[in-house]
């Protein structure tokens, strides 16, 4: 089996660095950017990175669709649409009704205002049983049609194909962070192996979902109290960021074909499962770094880290800081949620946007942490991006971006 | 053969199946009683149901999980579907199987018990989401954060059949199931890994998830008898009945198969798919998704339609979707549509939701190998804008060498699958 070369043709990014590459470029190089879409308040205790103001109506012209959908699905719609913008691939409804759609999702929508007043007004923990009733009569008034099917996680992908009328399918991966991953790698090995020719793959977070707070609270994962540098965060570190991440991926042939600048290679795409018990992901890591022939990296190599901040002092998070920092001296490593945030299942995605960004400019942004040793290498000329993917607790993925050559 | 490819060029083995639905446990069960034409539609127990519209479901009330929430009784169905296919197979006699693991599972949800003990036990006196006052997790509040995280599953049965790779949780809705057989047949074609490991399950009604699907008026409310209320293709069908259920399949590379010389059970020959751009949970009046789903299927299988010889049908005994996948049958198939055999099993088990597209392509694997086809039952008032040869009410015997298998979804999902017997 040959392998196709895999090319980016689009992406679209809606993420505290703004819309723009000109925007995400100026942000990375400037803290005071990033540090100015950083919410203390919000959702107290928790800091989020947050996007600020953007007009979905330029991307979602119905309001209907608008309604249909909460922040994760407008998100990602928004996103959806600035990709399919930069591929040259909006509108073109023969090439859209062939064009494949992997998102990866966490989960649906609630409506979260029927469940605040739920959990508000329910009877104690003591009447189980007439609770019970409250609560079945509280949905069967409160439930909205509309919005509830945004419960359905698949109608994240769902709103796409209506909105943008991507037609050819649509598949919704789930299980966080690697879930954006599997969503890349199996686009990538469907392209390189001949099973398609133009694919749509991405994902979304709303870091303010106040159930995805509770949940990875309760887990010890959330970094409390004021915002704090990623490689130096206790091991309740990760501080959410909210994205829409989108890439148009095609095959060199159809890129060629319909005469669309083909912006950075897709060289590959590998993602794995360590039992971190008794595993190590950092000869995990490695074994992917080899089997792309990138190890042990270098100074023309630039590393855009997911790690999520999650076990920052002891745990996953301060695992990968030395598996990075055991890399080829000059590597320019940075570690991307210090500056846009931990997406979770859309986190990937962005930093593999960011990365083709970097293969476009031939370089690689200041560091972001500049006081971490692992970052010490600075800003200088790259000619390919690695991204790492390593899950809050599980998934360890890499991706291998190139310049077109 | 209209077509010059050999079907059986790009073919993928089934190997083992495995299957659970509310007709009981294993596949020897149910499909003694899918072909005996037997209703595993009642009332629910479960919860109260006094007030609701609709009160029956084809529940799995039989596996030891208590309390009974959807990520646990999906977990302990998909165990379950999941050792039964492997063994079956023998691909795991080294206790790994050389394969991804592709899983259709509802999303994790936290119902409203574990909510509330959540939040007593994180968020004290914080009120409803409120993080202000919550505590910190602890060792102790670590299991349920995994617990409620989507990935957590497929990564326990990834380990519990030593499947190789990142296992992957998808969902296409109510074609989940078939997607996951889709991904598998990619894989394997795509010749990454010789086998897969693909399962569907479904354990997800709570008065919760009961009351969203009646309100979008897309359940039977035909109570009373409850064995009578799913009426695929009849002229008074009302909706659908929820049900639970999971089922899973071994694929494997012919070759990897005759290599260690395994059962083949049947065969995939081929994979169709679209999305559908008109509504969230209405198709196009044109029929062109579905249309292009099974094409797309009997292409990729290269074959021709009329070699199709039995469908088992997405059938869910909405108005809607009889009569659109009808449409999309007779596009598809002209003259020979009318000819053709079309059941659905929903009329028996209900709609399992995400694990239906598995459950059924197991059912049409025991169909194709048995040479006997299960009926619709319940067809007492044909719709006669629907000119289908249904199966009606009793099994058939009746050797079929190629059959397609409908899946479709809301949020405009269509998949379609073609399978051969195994002979």
């Amino acid at each position: 089996m040959t392998d196709r070369e895999v090319c980016i043709t689009g992406y679209g990014l809606l993420s505290p660095l703004g819309e723009t590459p000109a925007a995400w470029w100026a942000a990375l190089n400037d803290s005071a950017a990033w540090r100015a879409r950083i919410d203390e308040a919000a959702t107290a205790p928790f800091p989020i990175h947050t996007i600020g103001d953007y007009d979905l109506a330029a991307q979602v012209p119905r309001p209907g669709d608008r309604r249909a959908m909460g922040p994760m699905m407008q998100y990602g719609a928004y996103a959806a649409g600035l990709a399919l913008d930069s591929a040259g691939l909006k509108g073109d409804d023969d090439l859209l009704r062939q064009t494949h759609m992997i998102v990866a999702s966490g989960g649906g929508e609630r409506d979260l205002e029927l469940d605040r007043l739920i959990l508000e007004g329910a009877p104690g923990r003591g009447e189980r049983d007439a609770r019970n009733e409250w609560i079945t009569a509280q949905m069967a008034d409160g439930l909205r049609p509309t919005l509830f099917l945004a419960q359905l996680p698949n109608l994240f992908a769902g709103n796409i194909s209506i909105v943008h009328k991507v037609a050819g399918s649509s598949r919704t991966f789930m299980g966080e962070e690697v879930a954006g991953a599997d969503a890349l790698r199996i686009a990538h090995r469907r392209l390189a192996s001949g099973q398609g020719e133009i694919f749509l793959v991405g994902a979304a977070f709303a870091a303010e979902r106040p159930e995805i707070q509770i949940s990875y609270n309760a887990g010890g994962m959330l970094l409390r109290g004021g915002f704090a540098d990623l490689w130096s965060r206790p091991d309740a570190g990760i501080c959410f960021g909210a994205a829409g991440a989108f890439l148009v991926l095609e095959s060199r042939e159809s890129a060629a074909t319909r005469g669309v600048a083909v912006r950075a290679v897709l060289r590959g795409v590998e993602s794995d499962r360590t039992d971190r018990r008794t595993g190590d992901p950092a000869e995990t890591a490695r074994r992917q770094l080899e089997w792309l022939g990138a190890w042990p990296a270098g100074p023309d190599t630039a590393v855009l880290s997911g790690a999520s901040g999650a076990g920052a002092t002891a745990g996953i998070t301060a695992a990968e800081r030395r598996f990075l920092e055991g890399l080829a001296a000059g590597t320019p490593v940075r570690g991307m949620a210090q500056a846009v945030g931990h997406a979770v299942e859309a986190a990937f995605l962005q930093n593999v946007i960011l990365a083709a960004a970097c293969v476009e400019q031939g370089q690689i942004f200041a560091p972001l942490s500049p006081d971490a040793p692992v970052e010490a290498a600075g800003a200088g000329p790259v000619a390919r991006a690695l991204v790492t993917g390593w899950g809050h607790v599980r998934g360890e993925a890499l991706a291998l971006v190139e310049g077109t050559g | 053969m209209t077509d010059s490819r050999d079907p059986f060029a790009r073919a993928v083995a089934v190997t083992g199946v495995g299957m659970i639905t509310s007709l009981g446990r294993g596949v020897a069960e149910n499909w003694r009683r899918l072909t005996a034409g037997d209703s595993g539609i009642r009332r629910i127990a479960r919860f109260p149901t006094e007030g609701l519209r609709t009160q029956i479901a084809g529940c799995v009330d039989f596996m030891d999980v208590d309390p009974v929430t959807i990520p646990a009784l999906s977990r302990a169905m998909a165990e379950a579907v999941s050792d039964e296919a492997v063994a079956a197979s023998g691909i795991a006699a080294d206790g790994a199987i050389d394969g991804d693991l592709f899983l259709a599972a509802p999303p994790i949800e936290h119902d409203w018990e574990s909510r509330f003990d959540l939040l007593d036990t994180v968020d004290p006196g914080g009120g409803p989401y409120a993080r202000g006052d919550g505590a910190a997790g602890t060792e102790e509040t670590l299991p349920w954060h995994r617990e409620f995280l989507n990935g957590s599953l497929a990564d326990r049965l990834a380990a519990r059949h030593g499947c190789t790779g990142s296992p992957i949780t998808l969902t296409t809705a109510c074609a989940s199931g078939a997607s996951a057989i889709q991904l598998g047949v990619e894989s394997i074609r795509r010749g990454e890994r010789p086998a897969a490991l693909c399962i569907g399950t479904d354990g997800s009604i709570n008065s919760e998830s009961l009351i969203r699907f009646a309100l979008l008026s897309a359940l039977s409310t035909k109570n009373d008898p409850p064995e009578q209320a799913a009426k695929p293709f009849s002229r008074n069908r009302d909706g659908f009945v929820m049900a639970e259920g999971a089922a899973a399949l071994v694929l494997e590379h012919p070759d990897h198969a005759k290599a260690r010389g395994a059962p083949v059970l049947g065969w995939i020959l081929g994979c169709g798919e679209a999305a559908d751009t008109f509504h969230r949970t209405r198709s196009n009046p044109d029929g062109g998704a579905i249309v292009r789903s099974m094409a797309g299927a009997i292409a990729d299988a290269g074959l021709a339609p009329a070699d199709i010889g039995y469908i088992n049908a997405h059938g869910t005994g909405t108005p809607e979707n009889d009569k659109m996948e009808y449409l999309g049958i007779t596009e598809v198939f002209g003259e020979h549509g009318g000819r053709l055999a079309v059941s659905s099993n929903k009329s028996m088990i209900g709609h399992t939701l995400t694990a239906a597209g598995a459950v059924e392509a197991v059912a049409t694997v025991q169909a194709l190998g048995d040479g006997l086809l299960p009926p619709t039952i319940n067809y007492r008032d044909p719709d006669p804008n629907i000119e289908l040869d249904v199966v009606p009410n009793e099994a058939r015997a009746q050797k079929v060498e190629f059959a397609l298998s409908n899946s479709f979804g809301f949020g405009g999902q269509n998949v379609s699958l073609v399978l051969a017997a195994a002979g």
